[in-house]
């Protein structure tokens, strides 16, 4: 079928890699076609105080193979961050999100880069989704002068300000109150936009999750909470941990919605539906119905605390980029080769920028007292030893 | 309202209050006189009315009128959405107003007193003060946190604690702590101005104490840099070294030191973070004889800090160990006559710039 379309243009160079559209630069396969396509979603939406959004989802083309692409990068550049971890070129901590990616790009795709977005340690993909580069990923994880945050920020502290995107949050929970904060500054600047604040499963039960959404809820606040429930935080399973894992039901008087997050397609309607009503009526609750490959970090093997044919079993059954493949494939947009080469191109992609990272320097010296302050006041600092080392705070 | 209205009125109307100010009144250029309240209170108000960035957000800050009415009429000045009160859940507000300080605006917090900042002390210390680090100067946090902090009178031990030196080991944050109206009106401003997050301790007994304040304090473009400390007293034979109340406290010890010869200079630090070194290092070399002065706990304090670096700057200038005085090492007990053996006394400050000039101590 994908075959007999190309046939059908002789003139053309019979380059696989060539775009279903003559009008694109020849590097990518994107197509630029926006002919609206409907799709259902996985599974209806479940709601919790309003109604659910129908489970019909206009797309396109060119979003569907946005999507792929997008997913296939992130997975590979998970995977890739997965071995220089092991070859010990990234230190510390390191979160992967690989599973997940449905989610960061579902939620692009409903909303724009004038809407923030916070999240917690597991976000590299959240801030490739944002704008971010993969050499700042790449260079950030192994603390180069590259990297998003100039190396001292480290895997867990990405940010990119100028696309919204306010980390990164080491401390569990932490986030949700900051972004219901964002939440705030936007309504008070009337800028008519909205703030996704991400926590997991295991950050649901913090206290201040409901300090900060009883807040929202008093003052009205554009703040969307997105539980991204991968169902383990950390080691601990789901119903070990909360009494009540209907985390969507968890805002009581807020409404909520559970969403299939390894459905790229739901995700990106249940953020349009949750963004309309967070401008209107306050606060609302996401949960992603979603789930991680990699152990909690990569100092946690994932499978003491679950089996492997679990893992595979959602491998198989549930792939984000599976579905996505599977739909291209269905609707003629893409060839199986096609989207093959992709991959390869994507993969390709990595390994050049993880070369090029590698050749970023580590940071100045100097850099050590850079920052401590926006407003420095000439103020002096000191080293491990301070007759040794002193800086002067710019 | 009520209560400072007709306060007002008798301080107008009685000359016996204070005696010495009331005589200045009868003068034409009398010098004019504001409590830490109104000065407070002052800069907050010419604040938002600079920066319509600036919003004040706590407990009871609004239609309570402050629980130490601190921010009195601001919320009919600038209404309900400039002036925020929020429920009892500190690690929640703290966070939303961090959260709208990553967003470019300017919160000013009020803690009911630092106690309870231990509340939201993850969001003072890892959201907020650590940001701008971590980011690599992408993220900014022009926050203030302020309150009252340290002992007041019988609150007990949940209540009384001092918090400078616990916010002040930290890089990232600035730690103020203002003794005097000026100190109040002018370190405020500049906390707000400031774009990191600044800790501003203020002391509740000292809300309603009067102090001159000239002219030049009152107007509104009046600020006081972060990170110098002031010679509030010059003298030459020991230094005594102070924040806060015991400003004062170290004030009235200096009296009664003149009466037996000492002349003790007076350092009102301001700033405990960053800490204005060089004006203790510079008196020290001048005095050779050091006290420091604090109501807090005594170990690992800022007491502690500023023996520690005159020893490292100044060591050959010493003429004798550095004296340190501080609140007992116990929590803060309720009894009048324990709790007063719990806080530094004028009496403690004397004998130790005593023992310091190598005097004997009656």
């Amino acid at each position: 079928m994908a075959l007999s379309y190309l046939r059908s243009s002789s003139s053309r160079s019979v380059n696989l890699l060539k775009p279903l559209s003559s009008s694109l630069p020849l590097r990518r396969p994107i197509s630029t076609d926006t002919t609206p396509i409907t799709v259902e979603t996985s599974v209806p939406f479940t709601s919790h105080q309003c109604d659910a959004p129908s489970r019909s989802v206009e797309t396109n083309p060119k979003e569907l193979l946005t999507f792929f692409r997008d997913m296939a990068l992130m997975r590979r550049m998970e995977i890739a961050a997965d071995s220089l971890y092991k070859a010990k070129l990234i230190r510390g901590f390191c979160h992967l999100y690989d599973g997940q990616e449905a989610v960061a790009v579902g939620m692009e795709a409903a909303i724009t880069k004038k809407d923030c977005i916070i999240t917690a340690y597991r976000d590299h993909c959240t801030f490739i989704g944002r704008g971010g580069t993969l050499l700042e990923v790449f260079a950030e994880l192994m603390g180069r002068q590259a990297g998003c945050s100039k190396g001292k920020g480290g895997s867990m502290h990405f940010y990119k300000k100028d696309s919204n995107f306010y980390g990164g949050h080491g401390i569990v929970g932490a986030q949700v109150p900051l972004g219901c904060g964002l939440a705030f500054a936007q309504k008070y600047s009337k800028d008519e936009t909205v703030t996704f604040a991400l926590y997991g499963d295991g950050a649901a039960n913090q206290g201040q999750l409901f300090e900060a959404l009883n807040i929202s809820a008093l003052w009205d606040l554009p703040a969307i909470l997105v539980c991204e429930n991968n169902h383990y935080g950390m080691g601990t399973a789901e119903w070990r941990a909360a009494k009540s894992p209907a985390y969507y039901k968890r805002g009581d008087y807020v409404p909520g919605l559970k969403v299939d997050g390894m459905d790229a397609l739901a995700v990106k309607q249940a953020c349009k539906f949750a963004k309309e009503h967070a401008l209107k009526n306050g606060p609302i609750i996401l949960e992603m119905d979603t789930y991680r490959y990699h152990g909690h970090s990569m100092s946690d093997p994932g499978s003491t605390y679950r089996t492997r044919d679990e893992i595979s079993g959602v491998r198989q059954e549930r792939d984000p980029i599976e579905r996505i493949r599977k739909l291209i494939l269905s609707h003629d947009l893409a060839t199986e080769k096609e989207l093959k080469d992709i991959e390869k191109e994507v993969r390709k992609e990595v390994d050049d920028t993880i070369t090029q990272a590698k050749e970023s320097p580590m940071p100045e010296p100097s850099k050590l007292f850079t920052n401590v302050y926006a407003k420095g006041l000439g103020v002096e600092s000191f080293g491990a030893d301070r007759k040794e080392v002193r800086a002067t705070l710019p | 309202m009520l209560g400072i209205a007709r306060q007002k009125m008798l301080e107008q109307s009685s000359k016996k209050i204070r005696p010495a100010v009331s005589m200045l009144r009868n003068y034409s250029s009398a010098a004019k006189e504001m409590t830490v309240r109104t000065a407070l209170n002052s800069a907050l108000d010419e604040e938002m009315s600079a920066d319509s960035k600036v919003f004040l957000m706590g407990e009871e800050v609004g239609e309570y009128q402050g629980a130490y009415k601190i921010t009195k009429g601001l919320l009919d000045k600038y209404g309900p959405e400039r002036v925020l009160d929020t429920p009892i859940t500190e690690a929640g507000f703290t966070g939303i107003a961090v959260g709208a300080a990553y967003y470019g605006l300017k919160p000013v917090v009020e803690f009911m007193t630092f106690n309870f900042s231990m509340q939201a002390i993850d969001h003072i210390i890892n959201s907020a003060a650590k940001s701008n680090y971590m980011s690599a100067g992408q993220i900014s946090v022009p926050i203030v946190f302020r309150g009252p902090n340290g002992a007041a009178a019988g609150v007990g031990a949940q209540h009384s604690q001092c918090y400078a030196a616990w916010y002040a080991t930290c890089p990232g944050l600035k730690v103020l702590t203002p003794y005097n109206s000026e100190d109040a009106r002018g370190l405020l401003k500049a906390a707000i101005r400031d774009p990191d997050p600044v800790v501003f301790l203020e002391n509740e007994l000292l809300y309603g104490e009067s102090f001159p304040i000239s002219d030049e304090v009152l107007d509104s473009s009046f600020c006081l840099p972060i990170g110098k400390a002031k010679i509030e007293r010059k003298g030459k034979h020991v230094t005594i070294a102070a924040y806060s109340k015991m400003v004062g406290y170290s004030l009235k010890a200096a009296e009664i030191l003149e009466k037996d010869g000492i002349d003790a200079e007076v350092i009102n630090l301001r700033s405990i973070r960053p800490l204005d070194r060089s004006t203790i290092n510079d008196s020290v070399r001048k005095t050779n004889r050091l006290v420091t002065v604090e109501e807090a706990f005594p170990q690992h304090g800022v007491g502690a800090e500023i023996c520690a670096c005159v020893v490292e700057e100044s060591f050959a200038y010493l003429d004798a160990p550095v004296e340190r005085i501080a609140g007992a090492d116990v929590p803060m007990p309720y009894a009048a006559n324990l709790e007063r053996m719990a806080v530094p006394q004028v009496e403690d400050i004397v004998r130790a710039a005593k023992r310091a000039c190598y005097r004997s101590v009656p």
